[in-house]
């Protein structure tokens, strides 16, 4: 063990090792075959989780990659080994997702249930060039107005930020979740307890 | 082999596709402009800071990419609780040489990489998934928007992957990378490095960053080291060198333990009968 992980917060617990940028160059190491598949497109019920990743000048990251975790439909948290391994059988409730050229990003999956009666959410962390660490968010589901009002973290927002976390129906049956990095419509990205310094 | 000025070549794609200069874009910097911007974010900095900051000019791309409002503040719920669950099923043990090859040999210095996984209470981070990626020994990237005009090399790929022990113990064999310049300002350099992504027991302590090595003199110029403004924390991204870790006639060792955020799940308790 080495110095540096002997080092403690105020809080007791040992001090994290600092995040860095994804870089530029992940294209060949990170994404796999059917990563942004958590189900196969011929799945009874396989829905679309989809959007684009912007910029602060309202361009589009093309070298953006995303990941989600999330339940199964029947709200159970269930993952199973085989997550990188797509046999088109085995439910990881994970995904991961570079953007294309046009900064876009689309995943294969099925819709969340609610976990323990709560509005369900796709847990999302973006990565970029350009981006220095990891960011957090949230993809709620649209269409439960009761849940969404009694969520804990949405009804800590004000309206702005609160429909930045909120995915939006499509008529395709799609559900559309864009990133905004900064600037007009800023994503809220969160950080959990413990994760401060 | 140096860049000049009068190299031509063709741009990457990467450099193709970034982003529309802002306003606040200015002629390409020099060095000392970078340096002296670090240095002055340095110097304002909260002492203590262990993550980078994200708004830090001196890395030009991240100008447009970092959120301006404050993170959120979440409680973890539901499936921010766990993590996605990887095992031998998914990784195969040979991908954690990345000097293996069929058709020979890489070029360079053949190093292993080995260290510990712990998460914020200490505890090793066990049976986990642990990815990294690397330039070669001549600092070129197996990547189509890499354009740096150093060799590829037909026997290295540089992309590893391997699955934590019970004890958090992860263990790379591979090539040193080299530096290789890149478009931030005039003459450029990153310094070596390897990129690591890991997974903890839950989805909130997701990370992914970069090792560098010790002694590495590129590392008080490169803005992306040092957008982590505590020289503490920086130091946690630079692995050690390990005589024991290095093996006769064969390769040189660094040893790197990465720490994770702390969980929030509240520990099962045993089942009965177990004890």
């Amino acid at each position: 063990m080495s110095e540096h992980t002997q080092v403690h917060t105020a809080a007791g617990d040992l001090v994290p090792t600092p995040g860095q940028t994804v870089g530029p160059f992940f294209g060949f190491a990170l994404p796999y075959e059917r990563g942004h598949e958590l189900v196969p497109p011929s799945t009874p019920g396989a829905v679309r989780l989809h959007g684009t990743v912007y910029d602060g000048a309202g361009d589009p990251v093309p070298d953006a990659i995303l990941e989600i975790s999330q339940a199964g439909a029947d709200g159970r948290v269930h993952g199973q080994e085989g997550t990188l391994a797509r046999d088109g059988m085995t439910w990881s409730g994970w995904g991961r997702c570079p953007t294309t050229r046009a900064g876009t990003y689309s995943f294969t999956t099925v819709v969340p249930g609610p976990v323990d009666g709560a509005a369900p959410f796709f847990a999302v962390v973006v990565f970029a060039r350009g981006l220095l660490n990891r960011l957090f968010t949230r993809a709620y589901l649209p269409g439960d107005d009761a849940a969404l009002a009694a969520d804990p973290l949405l009804s800590s927002l004000d309206e702005a930020d609160r429909a930045t976390l909120v995915a939006v129906a499509e008529d395709d049956g799609s559900l559309r979740f864009d990133i905004r990095l900064q600037g007009e419509g800023e994503t809220a990205f969160l950080t959990y307890p413990r994760h401060d310094a | 082999m140096a860049l000049t000025d009068d190299t031509v070549r063709e741009p990457s794609d990467d450099e193709v596709f970034a982003p529309a200069p802002s306003p606040l874009d200015v002629p390409i910097a020099e060095q000392s402009e970078i340096s002296e911007e670090i240095s002055r974010r340095h110097a304002a900095a909260r002492p203590g800071l262990v993550q980078p900051a994200v708004d830090f000019r001196p890395y030009r791309s991240s100008e447009l990419r970092h959120p301006t409002k404050d993170l959120r503040h979440a409680d973890p719920e539901g499936v921010e609780l766990f993590s996605p669950v990887f095992g031998h099923r998914d990784v195969d043990p040979i991908e954690s040489d990345l000097t293996l090859h069929p058709a020979g040999e890489p070029v360079g210095e053949r190093i292993r990489i080995t260290g510990r996984v712990l998460d914020g209470d200490g505890r090793p981070v066990a049976g986990q998934l642990v990815e990294i990626w690397q330039a070669n020994a001549a600092g070129r990237y197996v990547h189509k928007r890499d354009a740096h005009p150093a060799p590829l090399d037909p026997h290295f790929t540089g992309v590893g992957r391997t699955i934590t022990g019970a004890d958090g113990s992860y263990d790379f064999v591979t090539i040193k990378p080299g530096p290789y310049p890149w478009k931030n300002h005039r003459n450029a350099w990153r310094p070596a490095h390897v990129h690591f992504s890991l997974f903890g027991s839950e989805f909130t302590q997701r990370m992914v960053t970069q090792m560098y090595f010790p002694g590495d003199p590129l590392l008080p110029l490169d803005p992306i080291y040092q957008a982590i403004t505590d020289q503490r924390a920086r130091d946690r991204l630079v692995s050690v060198y390990d005589h024991d870790v290095s093996e006769h006639e064969w390769l040189l060792g660094y040893r790197w333990d990465i720490v994770l955020t702390g969980t929030h799940s509240t520990p099962m308790e045993p089942e009965e009968g177990e004890h």
